[in-house]
C-alpha cells in the first residue's frame, strides 16, 4: 500500500485562521443602494447599506476585504469594499460594466435592493507595514483596492513613512475618483501622480503607461513597499518594473482577481496552485504569485 | 465484543424494506437505460431488482445534488411605501434520513474527501452539512480490483473503512455486516439482523485474499512534489493532454470532483418577482469554468484545465488537507471518450525531469 501523500495541512502551518461566519456563508444580507456615482463610461460607484440596522452597526472589516454583491434573479460578482473601514455610514464598491451582473449592478438606483456577502478573504498586512514608505499603484478600476488601503493608511500616516501614488487610466474621461483627485493632489501627507496612456490637450500631468512613468519616477526600494492593483497586463509588467527598481518579491503586495462563485474557498475556480484567492487572497504577496501572474 | 451482523442474500430485500418502514430513504445501484446502459444509485422501492454493481456514476448527488436551491427570494412592494421594494430570503432546507446501500470503498472514501473542504474548511457548508448528517453510508467490500481501479495507489484499498458506517462483505451464504461508526452501529441494533458470530472470520479471510489479488502499487508519495516542479512544465502538460475534448465526463463521473457554480433563475409572476439561487455541478475542464467578463482567463488551455483537476487530486488537495483527493475507483479511466489515463500522468509526474534538469543534462 503506498504512502498517503506526506504534505502538512495549511491548518498546521501556522496560516492563521480566519473567523467563521455564522449561520448560512451563501446567505447575502439585504441591502439598499443610497448613492450612485457616475465615475466613468464604464465605472460607477455604488454606496449601499446593510437592511438590518444592527448588521450595519456591527459590520467590521479590514482594507481589502471584498464582498459578494447579488442582483437577485441575475446573479453574483466579487467587489473589494473601497470605503475605508472607519467609514460606518456606507460601504462603497465600485463596479465596471463587463458583464451580466456588473450590468444589473449599473442599472440599480438609490433605494433600490441589492444582497451583499461580505466580508471576505484577507486584507493588507498594514500593521506589518509600520515606519515603511508605502508606495502605491493603481491602474483602472485597479484603484478601487487601493483606494481603500491608501486612506487606510493615510488616517494614521505618522506610523508610515512616506506615502506615495501612482494612479494610471487609458485616457482622462477614465479616470475615477476624479472628485477626490484635488484634495489627493494636495495632501500633506501624500505624494501623488497622475498618469494617463493617452493625454488630451487639458491634460496636465504625466502621459504614459504605468510601468513606464513608474520607471521615470524610479522610487527607491529602500525600506519602501509597494502595493499595486490593476489589469493583469498592469500588473505583470509594473511588477517587472518593481523588480528592476530594487523592490524585493516579499514587499510587493497586489490583490488579485478572479472569477469567483462561493467566495468561501469551496467552489474551485478561483485557486491558484493550492491558494484560494477567495479565502487565502486576494491580498498576495509577489513571491506567492509571480510565477502565476 | 463482536457486534457484526450477518445479511442472508435472500434478505436483502426485507432488510431494505424495513429501513424504508423506519423513515428511511434507500439508495441503491439500478439499472439505467440508455445508449449504453449504466448503474446509478437511484431511490429503491419494496420489490425492486437487488443490484450489487460498482455503479457508472458516483454517488456524491447524496451530498451535493447536481442542483440545488440554496435558497428562495421574493421582492415584493412594501404595502406601506408603495415605490419601495423588499427582500424576503428564505434558506430553509428539508432532509431526509437516508441509506445509500451497496457503495464500494472508493465511494465511500469520496465522502470522506469531500468532507474535508466542505466540513473542516474555513466554513462549514451548511447544505452538504445536513446532507452528510443524514446519510449511512454501507459499504460492500471489493473481492478484486479491475482494470481501471487503483485505489490501493491512493492510500486505500478493497476494504478501506473511509467514509463507510457500515463494511458490507460477501461470503458464501450472503453478507457480513460490520458496523464502522456510531451511526453504523445503531443502525445494525436497530435491524434485527442475526449477529455474525464465526462467520466474521470467513469475511476477514475474503478481505485478506482481495487485498492479496492486487498489483503491487508504485509509490506516489513523492506525487504533490513532483505534481509541482512540473507544474510549470507546459510541454509535458501539452503532451499529455493533446486528445482531451474538455467534455468534463471525468468530473462528472468522479467520486470526489466537487467544483459547483451558482447561477440564479427568475420565476416572475405579475405582482411580485420571484426566484431562486441554486448550485449545480461545474467541471474544471470547461473553459468557461475561470472565463472572467472581461474576457481575461486565467486557465484558457486544455492543458492548463488538466493540470490543475490533476494537481488539485494529487498535489494541490494534499497541501491542504494532508490526503489525495483521488479514492481510485478509475471511473474517469473507463469514461474518458479519448482515453485518457490520470495515472499515466501522475506516473509520468514522478518520473518526469523538470525542464532546467533536461537543459542542464544536454549542455
Amino acid at each position: 500500500m503506498a504512502d498517503t501523500a506526506k504534505a502538512t495541512p495549511r491548518m498546521q502551518q501556522g496560516l492563521p485562521a480566519r473567523p467563521l461566519i455564522n449561520g448560512n456563508p451563501y446567505l447575502p444580507m439585504p441591502a439598499r443602494v443610497i448613492e450612485v456615482i457616475r465615475e466613468t463610461n464604464q465605472i460607477k460607484t455604488l454606496r449601499v447599506i446593510l437592511e438590518d440596522d444592527d448588521a450595519m452597526e456591527r459590520f467590521h472589516f479590514e482594507p481589502g476585504q471584498v464582498a459578494q454583491l447579488s442582483v437577485f434573479g441575475v446573479g453574483e460578482a466579487t467587489f473589494v469594499i473601497n470605503s475605508p473601514p472607519s467609514q460606518k455610514d456606507y460601504l462603497q464598491f465600485s463596479i465596471m460594466e463587463v458583464g451580466e451582473v456588473t450590468r444589473a449592478l449599473h442599472k440599480l438606483t438609490p433605494g433600490e435592493v441589492l444582497g451583499v456577502r461580505a466580508p471576505l478573504g484577507n486584507f493588507f498586512p498594514y500593521n506589518d507595514w509600520l515606519g515603511k514608505n508605502l508606495y502605491f499603484i493603481g491602474g483602472g478600476i485597479g484603484m478601487a483596492p487601493v483606494r481603500t488601503i491608501m486612506l487606510h493608511v493615510l488616517e494614521r500616516a505618522s506610523d508610515y513613512g512616506d506615502i506615495s501614488l501612482l494612479f494610471g487610466a487609458r485616457t482622462p474621461k477614465d479616470m475615477s475618483y476624479q472628485y477626490e483627485l484635488p484634495q489627493w493632489l494636495s495632501h500633506k501627507d501624500l505624494h501623488c501622480t497622475l498618469c494617463v496612456d493617452k493625454a488630451d490637450a487639458n491634460w496636465p500631468h504625466k502621459e504614459g503607461m504605468v510601468p513606464q512613468v513608474l520607471k521615470a519616477l524610479a522610487p527607491s526600494p529602500k525600506n519602501s513597499l509597494a502595493i499595486l492593483c490593476g489589469p493583469p497586463i498592469m500588473i505583470k509588467y509594473t511588477v517587472e518594473t518593481l523588480l528592476e527598481l530594487g523592490f524585493a518579491e516579499n514587499d510587493i503586495f497586489t490583490t488579485l482577481e478572479r472569477r469567483m462563485k462561493c467566495g468561501i474557498g469551496i467552489c474551485g475556480r478561483c485557486n491558484i496552485g493550492s491558494r484560494y484567492v477567495c479565502t487565502d487572497g486576494p491580498v498576495f504577496t509577489c513571491q506567492q504569485v509571480r510565477k502565476y501572474l | 465484543m463482536n457486534s457484526d451482523r450477518f445479511l442472508a442474500r435472500e434478505a436483502i430485500g426485507d432488510f431494505l424494506a424495513k429501513l424504508i418502514q423506519t423513515g428511511y430513504t434507500v439508495f441503491c445501484p439500478q439499472k439505467q437505460a440508455g445508449v449504453r446502459q449504466s448503474v446509478i444509485f437511484a431511490p429503491w422501492q419494496k420489490g425492486q431488482e437487488i443490484l450489487l454493481d460498482k455503479a457508472t456514476v458516483a454517488p456524491k448527488h447524496l451530498v451535493l445534488p447536481q442542483s440545488e436551491v440554496l435558497f428562495r427570494y421574493t421582492m415584493q412592494k412594501d404595502s406601506a411605501q408603495p415605490e419601495k421594494v423588499d427582500v424576503s430570503l428564505d434558506d430553509s432546507q428539508a432532509s431526509t434520513p437516508t441509506v445509500l446501500f451497496a457503495a464500494r470503498p472508493c465511494d465511500a472514501r469520496g465522502f470522506a474527501i469531500l468532507d474535508r473542504p466542505y466540513l473542516e474548511g474555513l466554513f462549514r457548508d451548511p447544505y452538504y452539512a445536513k446532507r452528510r448528517e443524514a446519510l449511512c453510508v454501507l459499504t460492500l467490500t471489493c473481492s478484486s480490483g479491475c482494470a481501471t481501479c487503483f485505489c490501493h495507489w491512493t492510500g486505500a484499498g478493497p476494504s478501506s473503512p473511509e467514509g463507510s458506517d457500515i463494511l458490507m462483505t460477501e461470503i458464501a451464504e450472503g453478507f457480513v455486516l460490520q458496523a464502522i461508526t456510531d451511526k453504523g452501529k445503531k443502525l445494525l441494533a436497530a435491524s434485527q439482523l442475526p449477529e455474525a458470530g464465526e462467520k466474521s472470520e470467513q469475511a476477514t479471510s475474503a478481505r485478506k485474499a482481495a487485498w492479496q489479488s492486487l498489483e503491487k502499487a508504485p509509490d506516489l508519495s513523492q506525487a504533490p512534489q513532483k505534481l509541482a516542479e512540473v507544474f510549470d512544465d507546459q510541454d509535458f502538460w501539452r503532451h499529455w493532454t493533446q486528445a482531451c475534448l474538455s467534455c468534463g465526463a471525468c468530473t462528472y463521473v468522479c467520486p470526489t470532483c466537487y467544483c459547483f457554480t451558482i447561477t440564479d433563475e427568475r420565476l416572475g409572476k405579475k405582482d411580485h418577482e420571484e426566484g431562486v439561487r441554486l448550485r449545480s455541478w461545474d467541471t474544471c475542464m470547461a473553459r468557461h469554468f475561470t472565463e472572467e467578463a472581461s474576457g481575461h482567463n486565467p486557465r484558457p488551455d486544455k492543458a492548463q484545465r488538466m493540470r490543475n483537476r490533476v494537481s488539485h487530486k494529487f498535489s494541490s488537495y494534499p497541501e491542504n488537507w494532508g490526503a489525495f483527493s483521488c479514492s481510485g475507483c478509475g471511473r474517469c479511466v473507463t469514461h474518458c471518450p479519448v482515453g485518457l489515463d490520470i495515472r499515466a500522468i501522475v506516473l509520468a509526474a514522478l518520473a518526469a525531469t523538470s525542464p532546467q534538469q533536461r537543459a542542464k543534462e544536454a549542455s
